[in-house]
């Protein structure tokens, strides 16, 4: 076994080794449904920060970005920057009515003054979705990250796609929110510590002259590619608003004590995740240089820039280190995940669909338990039948769903007065079918899955011309939920609003 | 989830929160107006001005690469801006309003 292969399995041992010592001492904390969804509202608005920043970078924008930018140059650099636009408006339009107004779930803010029942059914569909859709992508990756990084030992898919399923299983069963979040803010901290002294490296070889970097990259590199303006557009749409959708970053608002705490720790997420975004490209245009974009592709692909990079100028030490905070990156997504998903099948459709509310705090706890086996398991089954499926192109579905099944109808019920449950269902339902429906229409979907051509036939073109739909989605369901909430008045749900605005300004009677 | 007391629904009618409401409203707004100019600028300008993005504008560093960095530094200087006004103006004015409110025990 080589050095590198050494010291990464140390460092990935000191990992898990931490994480576990860590969600046993959570775990004697974790009884009530408070603490198990929410860590018992303790976070402080810069712990929140580090927290939403290690859910939020995974591991496909970590090595992903790096090598688009080292392959494609400047194509990937847009990318960075769409991931990082959506915190503000997240701040701006979500982050405090979401906490004044919710329990454990963004649906606790839509049902707030509509028909619980058939808001929550909706509402979880698509959280539900969402989360299933970025966990499918979170275990590809892992599953292809260790055959990568781990191959000398024989580490197979498999292997890896079912370990990943366990341990996410133990954070979250027995650790619940304050061992995610510690796991989180661990990766976050491991992540942009091991990014930064990777660019460190970069510049010492440069003899820290940015001159000298980017004067070796060709000047095509430097320019955006040949794409249409609606293609473009679409996919900034769908990156901007999916953020602001996504179960697993609005749940972590509820770990917070109160609003200002909340949009304190968007402040800190913001700079923490667009900070490393500039490290990420920067690595990029690096490897794009000193490793070289043929070199990249000849390795296994472009998700190895960025350890190719840190094993040309750091050795195998610290490849092997940087391969180990990749793996603890995507444990620390997929166990924000797996409490998203539980949280929306046990919160949201056990106690407020099933049960009408009513439910004790052992039983809630113990459905949300059971719930994480569950999405634990469907989550390795998922990583194992879709193991050939583009990770950044299920990332992209996964946001496009979430900007538009979810953000609509979350931002409707906060700012409109005449919103109505109908409208609602609407909303979520027009957002779901027409996000997944224009995929499965469009170029990456419908010519090379569904209708293949015949072999020497010219591929079947698309239905829907665009790779992201998110244009055409995010639109159609804010009409269906402005349209339908005009036809079906609800005289109820409108005098509530008053009383929804004490709360979602001012935080009067907020949890 | 409790409903707040209704005794505090005369909160509603008070000039303070009314202008709570109002100002926070305009804040919001104005910023996340200018978040949405400011990236869908820069995507128009990469889907229409594509050479503009490989024109150096100190030495080897070019203008694609500044508008990158300088699009995500503005969008945190805007939460920050929003973080500011929010601890100096809303907080007091929030406080005013709960010392108002009745809370239920």
């Amino acid at each position: 076994m080589s050095h590198s292969s050494w010291v990464a399995l140390s460092f990935f041992f000191a990992f898990i080794g931490s994480t576990l010592a860590l969600t046993y001492w959570a775990a004697k904390r974790t009884r009530t449904a408070k603490e198990f969804y929410a860590a018992g509202r303790s976070i402080t608005g810069f712990q929140n920060g580090l927290a939403l920043a290690g859910d939020y970078m995974s591991a496909a924008s970590f090595l992903g970005i790096a090598g688009l930018v080292a392959t494609k140059g400047y194509d990937g650099l847009i990318y960075s920057v769409g991931f990082l636009v959506g915190w503000p408006i997240c701040m701006f339009l979500i982050a405090e009515p979401l906490r004044n107004l919710g329990k454990f779930t963004f649906a606790d803010v839509v049902a707030y003054r509509l028909n619980p029942r058939p808001i929550r059914t909706a509402a979880a569909s698509g959280a539900i979705l969402t989360v299933l859709i970025y966990l499918t992508a979170q275990m590809v990756g892992a599953g292809k990250l260790v055959v990568l990084l781990f191959g000398e030992l024989h580490l197979q898919y498999l292997h890896a796609v079912i370990g990943v399923g366990i341990l996410m299983m133990v954070y979250v069963l027995f650790g619940g929110m304050k061992a995610t979040t510690w796991v989180q803010i661990i990766k976050a901290v491991l992540l942009i510590g091991g990014a930064t002294v990777l660019v460190l490296m970069i510049f010492w070889h440069f003899d820290f002259s940015p001159n000298a970097l980017f004067g070796k990259v060709s000047e095509e590199m430097m320019k955006p590619g040949k794409k249409s303006p609606f293609d473009r557009i679409s996919l900034g749409l769908a990156l901007m608003f999916g953020t602001a959708g996504l179960p697993h970053i609005l749940m972590r608002f509820y770990t917070v004590p109160d609003a200002k705490e909340a949009r304190k720790s968007v402040f800190y997420a913001t700079g923490w995740i667009g900070y490393f975004y500039i490290l990420t490209f920067t690595i990029g245009f690096g490897a794009a240089v000193v490793v070289g974009p043929d070199a990249i592709k000849s390795a296994g692909g472009t998700n190895m820039a960025a350890p190719l990079l840190a094993q040309a100028l750091g050795g195998n030490a610290f490849f092997g280190f940087l391969s180990a905070v990749a793996f603890a990156t995507i444990l620390a997504v997929v166990a924000g995940l797996a409490l998203a998903g539980a949280s929306a099948l046990s919160h949201d459709l056990y106690v407020g669909v099933l049960k009408k509310g009513v439910a004790t705090e052992r039983e809630q706890v113990l459905v949300a338990r059971v719930g994480t086996i569950a999405l634990g398991v469907l989550a390795v089954f998922l990583g194992i039948i879709f193991q050939n499926q583009n990770v950044a192109y299920l990332v992209g579905l996964a946001f496009a769903v979430a900007a538009s099944a979810n953000f609509p109808a979350l931002l409707l019920s906060v700012v409109w007065r005449n919103f109505t449950t109908a409208g609602a269902v609407a909303s979520t339902g027009v957002g779901l079918v027409l996000s997944i429906g224009l995929i499965i229409l469009g170029p990456d979907v419908w010519g090379p899955v569904i209708a293949v051509a015949p072999k020497g036939q010219p591929p079947t073109p698309p239905i829907f011309p665009l790779e992201n739909p998110a244009i055409v989605s995010i639109p159609a369901a804010f009409i269906a939920g402005i349209v339908v909430s005009l036809l079906t008045p609800d005289p109820v749900a409108q005098a509530k609003f008053e009383d929804e605005k004490l709360r979602s300004y001012a935080g009067i009677g907020a949890d | 989830m409790s409903d707040a007391p209704r005794g505090n629904l005369r909160l509603l009618e008070d000039p303070e929160f009314k202008d709570l409401a109002r100002r926070k409203n305009r804040i919001s707004l104005q910023l996340t107006g200018v978040t949405l100019a400011v990236y869908y600028g820069f995507i128009l300008l990469i889907a229409f001005k594509r050479d503009l993005f490989a024109a150096k504008i100190s030495g080897n560093v070019t203008f694609g690469i500044v508008l990158g960095i300088g699009v995500i530094v503005t969008c945190w200087i805007l939460t920050g801006i929003y973080v500011r006004w929010a601890n100096h103006r809303y907080d007091a004015m929030v406080a005013r309003l709960q010392a108002k409110a009745i809370h239920e025990p």
